[in-house]
């Protein structure tokens, strides 16, 4: 399987993907393809689906009608747990550490079922180095920036072959968002959706950038072919919809 | 001196209400389910060391050794045939579904063992009367202490499991926040019924050292969980060396009550419960936070 824009082998493949909340459709009908090594932004109003979307792909939302494939193999029905067993980890929206527990205990709980690979507590500390002196200190204790850089290193700890993050920035300073993103870029060559408000960093980031509206795609393309006025107008949903 | 002793046969008997509370503690800080059939699930396990103490013609200590795995495997299928759905239906529905299998268990319990009352402390031995005498008026029973190193083995081996060990992270992080648990690989579901297995085998451990100090019928479940769930409330829910201190202070309070009249017994454990629950310091039922 390759990816016809990139070349490179096709990571995940959603297709055709449903989920509700209640009776509520959040996500109709989504399609999308991440090649191996890709960086993808998923950028959208609030109540758009974005994280949902997201929580689907990690297994942690049901999914009524669709089929999700990771390197290969069909997930749909895989529970959350046993994904991340294949390389799936999500960092969730609100950062969700383990507040009564250190910063290294949230580390080495993510170690046990992940898969074998370079990331371990001191190569996560090594990365974020402002974790180094706060690592016996509860996760409870620590400010937004410190727990937000926790649970990116608490996903890395599963060393997963897609990295899926959720509104990392929200809630941050400034510049715990600038030190987050630092950090990000340390990431070479991961394979990375992410979910984010603010449209600047979100092109900056990412090599292509996918524009929810309403549960639906409404644009795609590369970061660099995109204006931020057309990313904006299909954020809104001012220009007519892609069928 | 006397109150020397009143204070120390309290700490004995706290030791048995310790050992009650410490799966029941257990199953509301990971899972948030309070077990209204601790009391008659540590009955079955003193039932089940009586029949194999009389049938192999044992002591009641080597027949717990064959109960305790026995009562591991129940305690998982418990979990996985009882509680997994009882789970899924609510934080109520936990409730209703322990106190029915309380009542099935009873009822079971005086058809196949009839409602007689026993006591394994006559399959025991010497270890049961026989006491240390320090002076006149104190004497610590053998068994007492056997009893209080149980459950400080027990509960404190179980609160350094949980901290020190991959498992034990496991269950904790599944206490903190289950749906995050699963995005970092834990079977939140496994987690549980381990952790039911251990609340299980630890109640039928309970329940012989109830049966070996004093006596036990099919309905006596009901008044020990009553002290195991005190035990628990003035611990601090959620903390296993609480749970400790909350039964040790408990028996305390039951012994000096005792002593000041025979019929303040229980009235001195209530009231000291009473007056941790409306503490405005309690870590009530309310409170979220399991640290053990």
């Amino acid at each position: 399987m390759t990816d016809a824009g990139t070349g490179a082998a096709t990571l995940l493949a959603v297709e055709g993907l449903e989920a509700r909340h209640g009776l509520l459709p959040a996500v109709r009908g989504v399609s999308l393809a991440v090649a191996e090594g890709e960086r993808l932004a998923l950028v959208g109003a609030n109540g758009a689906g974005k994280t949902t979307l997201l929580r689907a792909i990690a297994g942690a939302h049901p999914v009524t009608a669709g089929a999700i494939r990771f390197a290969g193999a069909d997930v749909t029905r895989l529970p959350a747990h046993r994904r991340v067993g294949l390389g799936i980890a999500l960092v969730p929206e609100g950062r969700r550490l383990f507040p009564d527990m250190t910063v290294v205990e949230n580390l080495l709980v993510a170690g046990r079922h992940g898969r074998p690979g370079p990331w371990t507590v001191d190569a996560v500390l090594d990365a974020f180095p402002l974790l180094r002196p706060l690592r016996h200190r509860r996760a409870a204790a620590l400010s937004g920036g410190e727990q937000q850089a926790t649970a990116i290193g608490r996903a890395l700890m599963t060393n997963p072959r897609l990295l899926l993050l959720d509104e990392v920035s929200l809630g941050l300073a400034p510049r715990a968002v600038d030190a987050v993103y630092e950090s990000l870029a340390h990431l070479a060559g991961a394979t990375v959706i992410l979910v984010e408000q603010d449209l600047g960093r979100g092109l900056a980031i990412a090599d292509r950038v996918v524009c929810l509206l309403e549960g639906r795609i409404v644009l795609e393309g590369a970061a660099a072919a995109l204006s931020r006025e057309q990313v904006t107008e299909a954020y809104f949903g001012l220009v007519p919809r892609a069928p | 001196m006397i109150w020397v002793s009143v204070v120390i046969q309290g700490v004995l008997l706290g030791a048995v209400y310790a050992l009650f509370a410490c799966g029941l503690s257990l199953m509301f800080g990971v899972m948030r389910i309070i077990n209204l059939a601790h009391g008659d699930i540590a009955v079955v396990g003193a039932y089940l060391v009586w029949v194999v103490a009389t049938r192999a013609g044992v002591s009641p200590f080597v027949a717990m050794v064959a109960v305790v795995p026995v009562m591991l495997v129940a305690g998982y299928g418990l979990h996985l045939a009882l509680l997994r759905r009882s789970l899924a239906g609510g934080p109520l529905v936990p409730l209703l579904t322990t106190f029915g299998l309380a009542i099935v268990i009873q009822n079971v319990l005086q058809q196949v063992f009839s409602p007689d009352v026993r006591s394994l402390g006559a399959a025991a031995g010497r270890v049961t009367t026989a006491s240390w005498r320090l002076t006149g008026e104190l004497a610590i029973s053998w068994f007492g202490i056997a009893t209080l190193a149980m459950a400080v083995l027990l509960l404190g081996g179980l609160a350094l499991f949980l901290r020190h060990t991959g498992l034990g992270r496991e269950m904790r992080a599944t206490a903190q926040d289950p749906d995050a648990a699963q995005l970092v690989g834990i079977d939140a579901r496994a987690v549980y019924a381990r952790a039911t297995a251990v609340a299980v085998a630890t109640a039928a451990l309970a329940g012989a050292f109830l049966a070996i100090r004093s006596t036990f019928e099919p309905t006596s479940g009901p008044t020990q969980l009553i002290f195991a769930f005190e035990a628990v409330v003035i611990g601090g829910t959620g903390s296993l060396w609480g749970t400790l201190v909350g039964g040790i202070i408990l028996g305390i309070a039951q012994t000096v009550g005792g002593h000041i009249d025979p019929q303040y017994s229980l009235l001195g454990g209530h009231l000291v419960f009473l007056a941790v629950l409306a503490s405005p310091r309690s870590k009530t039922l309310a409170a979220r936070t399991s640290r053990p």
